[in-house]
């Protein structure tokens, strides 16, 4: 981290400008807001999977001390509050719009999971409103539940929605089903996996949280929220629910810790907690507690997939078939719809040159907590399923896997693969390369046969992800279903002395924003990076915005930046020009100082900022006063972040215990703005990654439909000894060739790309034993009983 | 029935009525506005709420406020001197050891009592003794070697008490 030259702030490692606060307790999170007349909600929620509402009584709990308020569904319906709405949406492939039951923001007549909102109590104090939660007595009747993935649209099987008796959401397909069958039937050899994409709960350490007031003077609401994208958040609540101008709405979404996606949505304790502040006139916090995080927060993946490869006879790819059954949960979350499609079947050619590709998914409901975007959102239950693939192929046909690879690279840019996307720009041979090296493959047979000296088998596993991220094109999005735009917007507005602050439509929730944006338009303008500051998470400051997900916000909010940019540069030239009396055309921009093009006569850039502000010398007929200028960015295509993932592992056949050796990620996100930030976001994906493949399990009784795995004393959170040292590297890339900045977004790629190599590297140590597949997360347990299944004589 | 505490926080001398069932966490948080040392979980797992009881990491989620009675308790606000970051936080800050800031406070104290209590760390030591902290960005690599630093750190510290200037 060495001190960087004041204008080469791009691609230096700069400390973090947000961290002196988060280091010394000065983070603002929702739950640290206290607002004048505070009260306190609790949600009483459903004990009970599956059952119909018989009856509420509230009346000794309204009498408890302290309680403002208790409202239930029946509350809610009386003030026609509509329920939350899906922002995309996927047709069958008959022709029909998917199946979109009433998603409602407290349960009314049935409870769908555990976990459901049954009632909102309102008190002067947290412990007031938990006391009188209790005192609610609910009658329920219970009904049968289905929380199996596989077989929820089985003949038989309990109806979560009484509108949608099958529990079919979709059926959806994509690619071509003819070409892909024809050259399966001309395949020299066709590969099959059964796969489970194991369910994982979010888990941001921060909950959840809300806290909302309502404003008699102005008949407007102001809404604190642990959030990823507020003004997708207005935009949805006010529109679509509340029915709300949304210049009545303010959404304030401060430092928040930890999204992944599961603070993208809009939640149903968002618009109660709203809709009650303004009945009971006095700000209402909600903050969730673990246990009802678990219950509450979108869950992640979840799929059920049959797939097959088929090969020629030099392990050329021919195409490629999957069969994936996607679990919805009880009701449809903001873009649920979208995860297993668009996010999915689109990214299922890799890295490869494969021809032909069809993919079908069915999306069921179940009476599991709603499954949406988490942490890579389809990419890589994509990416799971083709290196799987790959990988089983290679060992099957008696290949070299980093040589399949190779046979199949796509190597000619751009390329259009079978599955919608054209990607600008790559160079997987050498990504793969720099892996092979950095991991020390050369070396691994001598450490391979050191672990088997002692008693422990030594495995190697590759993965090489492709992604697509910086969400989107927005034309093409609608044309496949969004239901909103996905450009971002950016606003600079540079203050008389030549400070400068910038409005962004991102959201840092851990990302850095605050520092990364502010190098490139410190850079830019070549001022001091304390002299930028970058505001964000407001939509009463902010004109407006997309968020921070899909790995977007350098890709499109950065884009934005940069556009908003060349307009104040355009606008200063003129200013400049005007100043230094000679033509705008002439005049040059560099590292901060206006110059007559091929003069010593120059201006700095906060002598223009000042003239714009005080124009007493300034060319008023032409050009108005002021230096702000916002844009909108809408992105021409995705970025295709991609790398070469390597894991070495040691098993211990005895106990079945993993342990990574080493693990080895070569990333190429084209242009990198802050390559310690970059790193740091590669290392907490990994993480994930490494934890849905050895630990994370969401875990539901089949009967019941109890979550079993509902807190951290059940459910397995990557710990610091769990994990390994990381060999990451992101230096040598490829640019994106479609936006200013030429990059391509780093956020989930470590998620997307480790399964597969961890699961690869497992399965290459235990082959010698006859073990072929491995489902995760790869616990001892599973990897003892696989060995000991795979001894059995058959 | 609320019971009347005394103790000292962050070096201040503190007299307060609380209820007794409250945490100490409640107690920092709602009664004294604290709002550093946070709230991860309910099951004493994810030790955000870490703060120094008489010089030893507790979580405060775990203990009720009237059993600090007489105690001296340090939090998150009270580890930087001056405005001068304690040099595990600079190593945090140096390292990359952070991200979205949530999980922070628990992981600086945590990281600060276990260097007070073994000055000579390994990587995995550091790993194993912070088995009681969850953090969920950054995959602990950066924490780790925030950690291995900021012992360094507290060790030339100690040597030479005036740590170096924070820059903001």
């Amino acid at each position: 981290m060495n001190a960087p030259d004041s204008h080469r702030l791009v691609g230096a490692s700069v400390e973090r400008k947000e961290d002196y606060r988060f280091l010394t307790g000065n983070g603002q999170y929702t739950d640290d807001i206290v607002l004048p007349q505070q009260t306190y909600a609790v949600f009483l929620r459903s004990p009970y999977a599956h059952a119909r509402i018989k009856r509420i009584d509230t009346a000794a709990a309204k009498q408890s001390p302290g309680v403002v308020a208790i409202f239930t569904g029946a509350d809610m319906a009386a003030d026609n509050v509509g329920g939350l709405p899906c922002g995309w949406l996927i047709h069958s492939t008959d022709g029909k719009p998917m199946n979109e039951p009433p998603h409602p923001i407290i349960a009314h007549t049935k409870v769908r999971h555990v976990g459901d909102q049954v009632a909102l109590v309102i008190a002067d104090s947290i412990n007031a409103a938990k006391d009188a939660a209790e005192l609610i007595d609910v009658d329920y009747d219970v009904l049968p539940a289905v929380v199996d993935t596989a077989h929820a649209a089985d003949p038989g099987q309990p109806a979560v929605h009484d509108e949608v008796l099958d529990n079919v959401c979709y059926n959806w397909g994509h690619g071509d089903k003819a070409a892909t069958d024809a050259a399966f039937a001309r395949a020299a050899h066709v590969t099959t996996l059964d796969i489970v994409n194991n369910r994982l709960i979010p888990n941001a350490i921060e909950p959840r949280a809300v806290n909302a007031s309502y404003s008699a003077q102005d008949d407007g609401y102001t809404l604190y929220v642990a959030n990823q994208n507020p003004h997708v958040e207005r935009l949805l609540m006010a529109a679509f629910v509340l029915s709300l101008p949304e210049s009545k709405l303010r959404v304030i979404a401060p430092d928040v810790g930890g999204g992944f996606g599961s603070k993208i949505f809009l939640y149903a304790e968002d618009v109660a907690l709203t809709w009650a502040s303004k009945k009971i006139r006095r700000p209402v916090k909600w903050t969730a507690e673990r246990s009802e995080a678990f219950v509450s927060d979108a869950h992640g993946r979840d799929h059920v997939t049959r797939a097959e490869l088929a090969l020629d006879a030099d392990g050329k790819f021919l195409a490629m078939r999957i069969h994936t059954i996607a679990n919805m949960g009880a009701y449809l979350s903001t873009f649920a719809s979208s995860v297993p499609t668009i996010l999915y079947a689109t990214l299922l050619a890799g890295q490869y040159a494969t021809p032909a590709i069809y993919a079908e998914v069915k999306a069921v409901f179940t009476n599991t907590v709603p499954v949406d975007a988490y942490r890579g959102a389809g990419r890589p239950e994509a990416t799971f399923v083709v290196e799987r693939l790959v990988e089983t192929a290679a060992r099957e046909m008696k290949l070299d896997p980093a040589e399949i690879r190779r046979r199949n690279f796509i190597r000619e840019f751009p390329y259009a693969t079978p599955v919608g996307l054209t990607y600008d720009t790559g160079d997987y041979e050498t990504i793969l390369a720099r892996s092979l090296e950095l991991a020390d493959v050369k070396g691994f047979e001598a450490r391979r046969q050191e672990s088997e000296k002692n008693g422990k088998r030594r495995g190697l596993g590759y993965s090489c992800y492709i992604e697509a991220c910086g969400l989107a094109p927005s034309n093409i999005a609608g044309a496949l279903g969004a239901r909103a735009g996905l450009f971002e917007v950016g606003q600079i507005r540079v203050h008389p002395t030549g400070s400068v602050t910038v409005f962004t439509g991102s959201h840092s929730h851990g990302q850095g924003h605050e520092t990364t944006f502010a190098q490139v338009v410190a850079d830019r303008l070549g001022i001091a990076l304390e002299s930028v500051e970058i505001v964000h998470g407001d939509t009463g400051r902010i004109p407006f915005g997309m968020g921070t997900y899909g790995s977007r916000s350098i890709a499109v909010g950065g884009s934005a930046i940069m556009k908003a940019l060349d307009k104040i540069e355009t606008k200063a030239k003129k200013i400049a020009a005007h100043l230094l009396e000679a033509a705008a055309e002439d005049i040059e921009f560099k590292d901060g100082v206006f110059r007559v093009a091929g003069t010593d006569r120059t201006k700095a850039f906060a002598e223009i900022s000042l003239a714009a502000y005080v124009p007493h010398n300034y060319p008023l007929d032409v050009l108005e006063p002021g230096l702000e200028e916002s844009a909108f960015y809408d992105p021409s295509n995705f970025t295709y972040p991609s790398g070469a993932y390597i894991c070495e592992v040691e098993v211990d056949p005895e106990t079945g215990v993993c342990n990574i050796q080493q693990f080895t990620a070569v990333d190429d996100f084209g242009n990198v703005i802050n390559p310690m930030i970059v790193e740091g976001q590669v290392h907490g994906g990994l993480a994930q990654g490494i934890g849905q493949a050895m630990l994370e399990r969401c875990v539901y009784d089949d009967e019941s439909g109890q979550l079993l795995s509902g807190s951290y004393m059940d459910y397995a959170m990557p710990r610091a000894s769990d994990l390994p040292n990381f060999t990451v590297e992101t230096s040598k890339g490829t640019p994106c060739t479609h936006n200013p900045l030429g990059v391509k977004g780093c956020g989930e790629a470590g998620a997307i790309g480790s399964p597969p190599a961890v699961i690869n590297a497992i399965i290459d140590a235990l082959a010698p034993l006859g073990v072929t597949d491995l489902q995760m997360p790869a616990t001892p347990h599973r990897v003892w009983s696989a060995i000991h299944a795979a001894k059995q004589p058959h | 029935m609320a019971i009347s505490i005394s103790l000292t926080v962050n070096g201040a001398p503190i007299s307060a009525s609380v209820d007794p069932g409250t945490l100490l966490v409640q107690f920092l948080r709602d009664q004294l506005r604290l709002t550093g040392t946070h709230v991860g979980c309910d099951t004493a797992q994810c030790g955000a709420c870490t703060v120094h009881l008489n010089g030893r990491a507790v979580k405060a989620c775990n203990i009720l406020a009237v059993q600090a009675e007489g105690a001296n308790v340090t939090t998150i606000e009270g580890l930087a001197k001056d405005g001068a970051l304690h040099p595990m936080q600079a190593a945090f800050k140096h390292c990359h050891g952070l991200q979205c800031g949530f999980c922070t406070p628990g992981m600086v104290m945590s990281a600060v009592s276990l260097v007070e209590r073994r000055p000579n760390l390994t990587g995995d030591d550091v790993r194993a003794e912070l088995d009681g902290n969850l953090c969920r960005c950054t995959g602990y690599h950066n924490i780790v070697k925030a950690v291995l630093e900021g012992a360094e750190g507290m060790k030339t510290s100690s040597a030479a008490p005036a740590a170096a200037p924070a820059t903001a």
